[in-house]
């Protein structure tokens, strides 16, 4: 990209609920292209500026899916103030690994773990108010918010989220293509 | 109690129907009649004596709603669910039953004595709120009669012994005319045909062709047609099949049919057989008219012993024809006629691809005529009338009279036979109907009109019907109207296409989602979007159909729709608040942290 | 020309011959139209929908539509991709498919149509069915997680292995796959490894243990090339002879 002389600055937050921090890193494997992206953007709320709470903002990436009552917080939290928000990853957009508990039952989980599992569970299911509550099931972030874009993978590549953010950033509807597309 | 004597049950079912395959599905019910359920065991045993893999078999038994594999159970109450039971308060006497008989709705009870649930519309609309107990139809259900039943399975009697009056179903015809009210005598027309020296069989199927006699089954395919290019087909054998899969909801014109001019259809189906040249045909009776098995078989016995079926009919030596009856067992999809075929064939019933089509590849893909019980009727009395003089009656291109089944908001529901024409805004009066706010032409696969329209005309050129008519007064809410229609074609797709199996489920999450007071404008295109998918791709009517209810009601009723929104803007599908509380009641916490509120 | 009957795909003319259907003709001229269910080795089958395209101005699956002369067919147009894209979606959604962690990843004709029609997610609620997983065969795993319901492993055991290993069972939403046996247990039919229905399965349901993600990434079946390429080179074969190319197993 060539960077034009004077140009506003689209403001980026992020974040990772149900997920690895896989596509954050992904997002680092830009590489150098992280420093030309940084003339088009400036980031709000990321793990990368320890900014806690997300501003008024131009895009929003979230990565991860919605597992407890905290994550659905930070996701209403960046539906609120992004513009554009934008699932990242598998787990963003179908639920992914953590998603496989959803043919589990919640209690038999926290019971299995908790209390039938002695070794693991010395003082019973954890029942500490700064902890917040898992949900009954594990969902894709789309089914809790209106979701703009959506970019699969697990991780998405590099080279995906770098074509999907250059898209956007130039105005173009994303798309990925033969190659970038990828559910694994 | 199978696994003990299930070769000796099996014995006589698979000797009664001479061990042929494609007698599996009645083996089958005959299995889920005498058992209370079709026991793995049993489905080992029939794949083996049939050899037919076992797959195959368990596949067919898992089709049907009527065969039940999972356990046995003394007493199964499967109420009606059509839209017009709901409205006659059938969700509150299922309730009350479930409370009587201390049993979760859906469950067999611990110890195996009874099981409640839904069943798609049984077609005693006229008459509802209706149910099966072990297949057999009950009508007019009221907590008196429920107490009755509630009695009957406390002291465990068997249903065979249940009082006769409890049993008893009325034929209410509130308008004939030249079908109901013709008189046809038993043999009558069959006479008039074979002992004529003018030349059938040729004679009738130029009858038939005059007449401009279309389809009753809602498709109006010209009968003459039809029965002339299955004539022209080559094949070793060719086969008259009755389509008495009377499943649109709302619909229950044949039954009534069966019951009072038996005669009429046999002798309809007969004269095609001679037209044909087929020696074999099948009446396919829907499984919620089991009660009609016994009544049915006698008037064939009688026929046989008449010279009206079996060998030289009417004295005649190159013609034999005989018939028998298959019942269904619980499948909306089998009345679309490939369907049909395949589960006489004793298979899933599931639409086959066309071309080619039964006319040519039908019945164990050999030439094969489908038409609908009241097409059978009507023919017969062309055969004895003429094809002119039923031409004159009518409209232009809807030739003779239709049987409508009327039901929902008016004073006389029942049978109404008319001429083709007729204005939707004259039934309403002859039935009784007021303050009508829509009208449910044809089913939930057909058109829902609204009252701006209600002089158009029961025709094929304008407001075609297979004949149901359900009606809807003011105070009816259209929006339930089109969702309870959603879930039927949920429940009844045979799930073969993707776009039908999966979109009538989505469908009906989605009306559930509005329903609940979750929805958005965000699901009203949602319903737009999976409209369009049904329409463009599903692989027969029903899956093309089952986007009509929530189409017509949503350019007719949109208000209904709009009032159930929460916000404009993006809701959840389900309670986020709901969702936490398995977690509530696992930690005991019921602090502001463990709840989630509203506000995004 | 003058002679061979043809009709138009897209407005260029396909040659047919009697008796094939729109789908049959169009990839042995080299054209594709995508589809799941369909299978160059079986008789058309019609139900999963993708090959769905407009002939004559009314929608048909090209897979069992008769090629007719002079029948116009649109197929690679924005308004039927968008009609494929919402099915592949669809089967997206009924079903578990967490690519992440299937062995078929890479070589799946679903994940491969997804890519090719630009499939980002499910577009609607995730189903989240409670499917149940088969590993009781020493050789071979059943995972109905990812069942599509295309029957191609029902047609191909019935038809070329003759053993009707596999049927369908339930009706609607609830229809699933089911085994020959009373036990439900892959292991107790007369299923083997060198078995059509095993070779034929387009996702990730029946699986050979012990192979694992044999192939990097980079190197699988979907990776150097879309399915609307890797399909041409598939199709068409003649019947049940020799290798299926169409098949995953294929040398």
């Amino acid at each position: 990209m060539t960077v034009p002389a004077e140009i506003k600055k689209l403001r980026v937050a992020t974040t990772s609920l149900a997920g690895c921090f896989g596509c954050h890193m992904s997002f680092l494997d830009i590489d150098e292209r992280l420093l030309e992206l940084l003339h088009y953007i400036e980031f709000d709320r990321t793990p990368l500026t320890d900014i806690k709470h997300c501003g008024p903002c131009d895009i929003g990436l979230v990565e991860g899916g919605i597992c407890n009552a905290e994550n659905v917080h930070v996701l209403r939290e960046f539906r609120k103030n992004c513009k554009m928000l934008v699932a990242i990853g598998a787990c963003a957009v179908t639920g992914g690994l953590p998603a496989q508990r959803n043919h589990l039952d919640l209690a038999d989980c926290l019971q299995e773990v908790y209390v039938t599992e002695t070794s693991l569970g010395k003082g019973g299911i954890p029942n500490d108010p700064e902890l917040p509550l898992p949900l009954d099931r594990v969902y894709p972030i789309q089914e809790v918010v209106k979701v703009d874009y959506f970019v699969p993978g697990c991780p998405p590549s590099a080279d995906a989220i770098w074509k999907f953010l250059t898209d956007l950033l130039a105005g173009r509807t994303p798309r990925l293509g033969h190659g970038l597309i990828s559910y694994d | 109690m199978f696994e003990q004597n299930g070769m000796a049950l099996l014995e006589p079912i698979l000797r009664r129907h001479a061990g042929d395959p494609t007698r599996l599905l009645q083996m089958l019910r005959e299995v889920q009649e005498r058992e209370g359920w079709v026991a793995p065991e049993a489905i080992t045993q029939l794949a083996d004596s049939l050899s037919l893999p076992r797959a195959r078999v368990e596949g067919a038994a898992g089709f049907y709603s009527f065969l039940h594999t999972d356990r046995p159970c003394r007493y199964r109450i499967l109420f009606s669910d059509n839209i017009t039971d709901q409205m006659q308060g059938s969700g509150g006497l299922l309730d009350y039953l479930c409370g009587r008989l201390l049993v979760e709705k859906d469950h067999v009870s611990e110890d195996g004595l009874v099981q409640v649930k839904t069943t798609s519309c049984t077609g005693l609309c006229d008459q509802g709120p209706g149910l099966l107990v072990n297949g057999r139809a009950i009508a007019a259900i009221t907590r008196e009669r429920l107490d009755c039943i509630v009695d009957l399975i406390l002291e465990q009697r068997p249903v065979a012994q249940w009082p006769a009056e409890l049993f008893v179903i009325q034929d209410y015809i509130r308008r004939e005319d030249i079908l109901l009210g013709c008189g046809l005598k038993p043999g009558e027309a069959l006479r008039a045909v074979i002992v004529n020296p003018q030349g059938p069989p040729l004679g009738v199927l130029e009858e038939i062709k005059a007449s401009g006699l279309r389809g009753r089954g809602g498709a109006g395919f010209p009968t003459g047609l039809k029965w002339e290019a299955c004539r022209n087909a080559k094949g070793e054998r060719h086969y008259i099949v009755c389509n008495a899969d009377e499943g649109e909801p709302g619909t229950f014109k044949d039954r009534v049919l069966l019951s009072r001019h038996a005669d009429q259809v046999f002798e309809g189906m007969t004269l095609c057989a001679y037209t044909i040249g087929a020696a074999e045909g099948f009446l396919y009776l829907r499984g919620e008219y089991r009660f009609l098995l016994e009544p049915l078989e006698a008037v064939l016995a009688r026929r046989r012993t008449q010279g009206l079926l079996g060998r030289n009919i009417c004295g005649r030596e190159d013609f034999d024809f005989d018939i028998q009856i298959h019942l269904g067992a619980g499948a909306y999809v089998c009345g679309e006629e490939s369907a049909l075929i395949e589960s006489l064939e004793g298979k899933r019933g599931i639409p086959r691809n066309r071309p080619p089509y039964p006319v040519t590849h039908g019945y164990l893909q050999r030439p094969t005529t489908v038409n609908n019980v009241e097409t059978f009727c009507a023919a017969a009395l062309i055969a004895l009338k003429g094809g002119d003089w039923y031409r004159a009656i009518g409209t232009p291109r809807s030739a003779g009279t239709k049987l409508l089944s009327i039901s929902g908001d008016c004073a006389r529901p029942g049978i109404y036979e008319y001429p083709f024409g007729i204005t939707v805004r004259q039934i309403l009066a002859d039935c009784g109907a007021e303050n009508t706010q829509a009208v449910q032409v044809s089913g939930p696969s057909g058109h829902c009109i609204d009252a701006s329209e209600f002089d158009r005309r029961i025709a094929f050129e304008d407001l075609p019907s297979a004949g149901s008519f359900m009606i809807f007064d003011e105070g009816r809410d259209m929006f339930e109207v089109a969702r309870s229609f959603v879930g039927f074609f949920a429940h009844e797709s045979c799930g073969f296409c993707t776009p039908c199996r999966v979109g009538t489920s989505m469908l009906k999450g989605v009306m559930e989602k509005i329903a609940t007071g979750h929805g958005t404008p965000y699901d009203l295109g949602e319903i737009d979007k999976l409209n369009r998918v049904l329409h463009q791709s599903a692989h027969c009517g029903l899956g093309q159909g089952a986007c009509n209810p929530t189409l017509d009601t949503l350019k007719r009723f949109r208000p209904t729709y709009e009032k159930r929104l929460k916000s404009l803007e993006f809701e959840p599908a389900f309670d986020l608040d709901g969702a936490l509380a398995q977690a509530r009641r696992m930690t005991g916490r019921d602090d502001a942290g463990a709840h989630l509120g509203n506000e995004a | 020309m003058s002679d061979s009957q043809h009709f138009l795909l897209d407005g260029e003319e396909v040659p047919f011959t009697p008796g094939q259907t729109v789908m049959q003709a169009a990839l042995s001229a080299g054209r594709y139209i995508p589809h799941l269910c369909y299978h160059p080795e079986f008789k058309p089958h019609g139900s999963c929908k993708v090959c769905t395209v407009k002939a004559g101005g009314r929608t048909a699956a090209s897979c069992t539509l008769p090629a007719q002369s002079g029948l116009e067919v649109e197929s690679a147009t924005e308004e039927m991709n968008a009609l494929r894209r919402t099915l592949v979606q669809m089967l997206f959604a009924e079903g578990n498919h967490f690519c992440p962690s299937c062995e078929k990843s890479g070589n799946c004709v679903l994940q491969a149509l997804g890519y090719d029609l630009g499939v980002t997610n499910a577009g609607f609620r995730h189903l989240f069915p409670d499917r149940p997983v088969d590993a009781s065969h020493p050789d071979l795993l059943l995972d109905f997680n990812r069942c599509i319901l295309c029957e191609l492993c029902v047609r191909a055991s019935c038809e070329v292995d003759g053993k009707c290993v596999f049927s369908l069972s339930g009706r609607g939403i609830d229809k699933h796959l089911i085994v020959n046996n009373a036990s439900g247990r892959l292991e107790d039919t007369d299923i083997a490894l060198d078995d059509k229905a095993v070779a034929v399965c387009p996702v990730g349901v029946i699986l050979k243990k012990r192979v694992g993600f044999a192939l990097p990434i980079g190197q699988r079946r979907y990776d150097a090339r879309p399915i609307s390429a890797q399909a041409l080179e598939d199709a068409p074969r003649p019947s049940t002879q020799g290798p299926c190319n169409a098949c995953e197993d294929a040398p």
